[in-house]
């Protein structure tokens, strides 16, 4: 009875007392009780195999296309992502990579050309002076990381659907694919590619794009998570082919629209 | 206090043993619900501590080894399979709580004179779970709240998840940055109520026996 000392709040020790009386002769309360416990036991070893194993992780990737499809279906190509005053831009905006900033590819302005290439008419490459002569709009949008931050940042570029009309792109294909001078890849959907704000960006507030935020070209979607916008572009393929990218066969979420 | 002793119901000789021992206190509805409620909110909050690590709100993380997924992918993809039982179980718990009278008959009314007589009661030791049957105004208070926290956490949820295509939502909530701490806010309300609710359940195993068998 010493332990009924300890006084727990909205519980009377009588009835408790008697009500641990009364369960002792059941072997079968004791046996609910025991199974709960380990029902809880297991809850705390989440961190163990058992829900790490490659069984469920399977079954967590089915579950992830299956979000796949839930997101292309309330992804509407008409909705714009909210536009904010240059007084919320987030100064300095973040670098973000799975590398050092140092470790960041340096591309050479001179040598550039944007490699063109699938589902197109002209697959001609384009130089840095011909993107920069494609008519440019500025957006002030938030970009979100999968991480959870968020930052505000300014963008000016070339609406991605306008390149891909003077391009002929077939956009009746599914996919637009992008390779990075690092070796990052990006598979996005194509109504993403034809949503209005997304950018192929040349410039971070009025300056030529840093090499930080992915010189000399980065495809900005405000309708997406961070790590579904390369930076340093090289090129680009029009495809029906879902050739996955960098975090997506890692398991991140492919879709990743916001 | 005599008559609810008997509702009890226990197998002893000598003590009536009343109507109440045969009387179903939660359907079975109500018991299939709460244990995959249950599941989910372990599965969500597992994985939302391991999500919130990789960005953390205030100055501290959550000990990994009490994080669910491998890495914040894993987490990720544990979130969003998770979310689909705990929204698909909350819809069905919330549409035959309203329907079948439940929530009607055992939440309400909620009188603040009995609260804080409840509450007094509670914290002095001598409020009475005799009659499961009956919550008394601190439990009513409490389970309206935590379903209440239950229905910020997954606003809040998807206000982060779609910040563009809900963005009225998100808007509600202030935006997408203070959308995470109303989510966070919620998950604390959450853990919080599980801390006591656990607690009590063990601390009087019948009101767990009869959320298992029903009775």
């Amino acid at each position: 009875m010493s332990r009924m000392r300890k006084k727990i709040p909205g519980v009377d020790p009588r009835l408790l007392t008697k009500d641990a009386a009364k369960l002792m002769p059941e072997p079968s309360r004791r046996l609910f009780l025991r199974g709960a416990a380990s029902v809880g036991a297991l809850a705390f070893l989440t961190g163990c195999d058992i829900v790490d194993g490659d069984t469920a992780e399977g079954a967590l990737r089915v579950v992830s296309r299956f979000n796949d499809s839930v997101q292309a279906f309330i992804f509407d190509p008409t909705k714009l992502a909210p536009t904010y005053p240059e007084s919320a831009i987030t100064r300095p905006f973040p670098f973000n990579a799975y590398y050092a900033e140092d470790e960041a590819p340096e591309v050479d302005a001179a040598d550039y050309a944007l490699e063109v290439g699938g589902l197109v008419d002209n697959k001609k490459s384009w130089t840095l002076a011909e993107l920069y002569a494609l008519p440019q709009e500025k957006q002030i949008t938030r970009h979100v990381c999968v991480e959870g931050w968020s930052a505000i940042g300014s963008w000016t570029g070339c609406p991605l659907r306008h390149f891909l009309r003077r391009i002929g792109a077939d956009t009746r294909a599914k996919y637009v694919w992008f390779r990075c001078a690092e070796g990052y890849t990006n598979t996005i959907d194509m109504p993403t590619a034809l949503h209005p704000q997304t950018q192929m960006t040349f410039k971070f507030e009025n300056d030529i794009l840093p090499r930080a935020y992915g010189f000399p070209m980065k495809i900005r979607m405000p309708t997406k998570l961070g790590f579904k916008n390369p930076k340093y572009v090289v090129a680009m393929e029009v495809t029906n082919e879902d050739r996955g990218g960098y975090w997506e066969n890692q398991n991140y979420n492919w879709f990743s629209g916001l | 206090m005599s008559e609810s002793m008997a509702t009890i119901g226990a197998p002893h000789p000598g003590v009536a043993s009343g109507k109440g021992s045969d009387a179903v206190i939660h359907p079975a509805w109500v018991r299939v619900t709460h244990w995959v409620n249950a599941l989910a909110m372990v599965v969500m909050i597992g994985s939302g501590w391991r999500i919130y690590d990789a960005s953390p709100l205030f100055p501290f993380v959550f000990p990994e080894q009490f994080t669910l997924g491998y890495g914040l992918a894993g987490a990720l993809l544990w979130h969003f399979a998770a979310m689909w039982l705990l929204v698909v179980n909350g819809i069905v718990y919330v549409m035959l709580g309203f329907l079948s009278g439940r929530f009607r008959r055992k939440f309400f009314p909620i009188r603040p004179r009995e609260i804080v007589s409840d509450l007094i009661a509670a914290l002095t030791f001598r409020l009475s779970h005799n009659d499961l049957s009956v919550y008394n105004a601190v439990q009513k208070l409490l389970y309206v709240g935590v379903i209440g926290a239950g229905v910020v956490i997954i606003l809040s949820g998807v206000a982060i998840w779609k910040p563009v295509q809900f963005q009225e939502l998100t808007a509600l909530f202030g935006g997408y940055d203070a959308a995470r701490y109303v989510h966070f806010g919620a998950m604390a309300a959450i853990v919080g109520f599980l801390a006591v609710h656990v607690a009590l359940a063990l601390l009087v195993p019948k009101s767990l026996r009869a959320m298992i068998r029903g009775r």
